[in-house]
């Protein structure tokens, strides 16, 4: 690990050694290839945003960052540190289920449908990984749990559960969750597109707290808004490739590929 | 949720507000003919037993009969402790036909494919005879014993029902362990929570609700299929109902109070069954259903304010 990343010493957006980092990965399901050779770099403190047209293979790339879906080639780094896999003498040995979850302890992932455990309230959601993953003890994770309920503004709904909640109150809890971990690395997988347009809102306020205690956060959206204000670096991909990227503003006012216009015609 | 019959809304010139439908309500003559039908069959079976040579009061001389209270006893104990084998072994049969590993998944194929295709009653008798080809038991270093002293008629019950229920509990078991979403493993997994953690604290809990009803089943199947194994030396509530009945020259009046017994015993599972179900739908109904003794009190008050409750 080079720079752990923590509220307070919040460093400057875009600098530091890569947060992920993507060299020519590819990804197939079968016969069909979904990424076809992306390469990327997100740094430390930056807010990503992948837009595209769904199918374009936005949110694969994301599940691969966390390991969920095994690259096929090419190279994927998370701070500095190999995906799935362990290089030595110039060979790669994969990396066991027990690695892999050491891994994942330090990214957060947030779902397109929240994904929350309906058999438990919204707190102990919260409280779970802390305490069966990293060995938390339980009345300092409860503690910690409330404060991040509080956080995303549902203190009230700990003892709710998920069946109790709205759409958008379960896909905040969804972020406490993630957050209990003290991850260094967000993976945000479409969370609005499940939702009514009324509770939008009020998960992208989140989010925009999140981002500016300097969270690194890859964001799969479709809120053109959010990636306009918030976001640092956007690329926009299209049938595995990624087409187009640079700064949200730039490539949104201003894109230069025609698949990109043509898209952005349609979504704004 | 409760429902007024109020289905008036909308544009009136009638100042006087709603006015309640009064219609003639469609008449179901089938429906006295119906009853009418079977309380005739009723009547002629209860005469038939009537005047059939039967000794009712054998049956309740001899329900509270110490030998038959045993008996409950020892069916009670033997339904109990096979149900525990063969749910921890329809667990853990049911993970190793999911698990990734070709081995354990064949071997766990391997089994339910013979407990589930050989009759519970022939693997009874198996288990049973298989003294008559084994002098000793010879666990090497641990124990060693006559095999008639090892397999005794309680072992070879507990075996023959209990593998037998572990075949089936896998099936049970796997479909509910399938039933669960995949994105609750993924969550689980994006967690940091390893393969394990995630069966046992995610997945297997809410598995539970759709492998609870079916086990209800099950051990109603496996309290009434105890009964088999009288045929193996193991005296339980049928067996001892069996012997009353030879001595005391009543033998049908005694099977009538084996199933009376047999009745009390599943009624009462089937209330303990309801509970559970309750429980583990926790999370995943907003609201849990009632419990009946709930349910009767709101009847009694519905009574008052006439409300039909759901």
């Amino acid at each position: 690990m080079t720079d752990k990343l923590t509220k307070q010493e919040a460093p400057e957006r875009g600098t530091g050694v890569a947060m992920v980092k993507a060299e020519g990965v590819h990804k197939s399901f079968g016969q069909v290839e979904v990424l076809k050779g992306i390469d990327l770099e997100v740094r430390p403190g930056e807010v990503f945003c992948l837009i595209g047209p769904s199918g374009s293979g936005k949110s694969t790339f994301l599940r691969c960052i966390n390991h969920l879906e095994k690259i096929n080639a090419g190279r994927l780094y998370v701070d500095g540190e190999l995906v799935g896999y362990r290089e030595h003498g110039g060979k790669l040995y994969e990396l066991r289920d027990r690695e892999v979850a050491m891994k994942r302890r330090n990214i957060g992932m947030v779902f397109q449908r929240f994904n929350l455990f309906p058999h438990m309230t919204a707190l102990e959601n919260v409280i779970e990984a802390p305490v069966q993953v990293k060995g938390t003890n339980r009345g300092e994770a409860r503690e910690r749990a409330v404060q991040l309920l509080e956080r995303v503004g549902l203190a009230d709904r700990a003892g709710h559960y998920p069946s109790q909640l709205s759409g958008g109150q379960q896909q905040r809890v969804a972020i406490a969750r993630a957050l209990a971990m003290d991850p260094k690395l967000m993976l945000f997988d479409e969370p609005t597109s499940a939702l009514d347009p009324e509770l939008v809102g009020d998960v992208l306020d989140v989010m925009r707290d999140l981002a500016e205690s300097g969270m690194t956060m890859v964001v799969v959206t479709h809120e053109m808004g959010f990636a306009r204000e918030v976001g640092d670096n956007l690329v926009f991909m299209d049938d595995g490739v990624v087409v187009e990227s640079g700064h949200p503003r730039e490539v949104l006012t201003n894109p230069r590929h025609e698949r990109t216009q043509s898209f952005l015609s349609k979504v704004l | 949720m409760t429902a007024d019959i109020d289905k008036t809304a909308g544009p009136k010139d009638t100042p006087a507000g709603p006015q309640a439908i009064k219609a003639i309500p469609v008449r179901h003559y089938g429906r006295y003919l119906t009853a009418v039908i079977a309380i005739a069959i009723l009547v002629a079976i209860i005469y038939a037993f009537g005047q059939g040579k039967i000794n009712w009061h054998a049956v309740p001389d001899y329900f509270f009969d110490s030998r038959i209270m045993t008996g409950v006893g020892k069916t009670l104990l033997l339904t109990v402790l096979s149900m525990v084998i063969g749910i921890a072994g329809g667990i853990v049969l049911a993970v190793m036909r999911l698990s990734k590993n070709p081995v354990t998944s064949a071997i766990a194929w391997f089994y339910i494919w013979f407990f589930r295709g050989t009759p519970v009653l022939v693997q009874l008798f198996l288990w049973f005879n298989l003294g008559l080809v084994f002098e000793y038991i010879n666990l090497m270093p641990f124990y060693k014993d006559y095999w008639s002293n090892f397999m005794t008629p309680l072992l070879t019950a507990l075996l023959g029902l209990g593998l037998n229920e572990a075949a089936y509990m896998a099936e049970i078991c796997r479909a509910g362990l399938l039933a669960v979403d995949e994105g609750q493993t993924e969550a689980a997994h994006a967690l940091g929570m390893s393969h394990g953690k995630t069966l046992r604290r995610i997945i297997i809990p809410q598995a539970m609700r759709v492998i609870v009803p079916p086990t209800g089943n099950e051990v109603i199947n496996m309290l009434k299929t105890t009964s088999l194994v009288a045929q193996v030396q193991f005296a339980e509530l049928f067996r001892y109902a069996q012997d009353i009945g030879q001595v005391s020259g009543a033998p049908v009046e005694m099977y009538f109070l084996a199933a009376a017994w047999y009745l009390v015993m599943t009624s009462v599972l089937s209330v303990g069954q309801y509970y559970i179900e309750r429980y583990y739908a926790r999370g995943s109904s907003r609201q849990l259903p009632p419990t009946p003794w709930q349910k009767v009190r709101a009847h009694l008050t519905s009574f008052s304010s006439r409300k039909v409750t759901v």
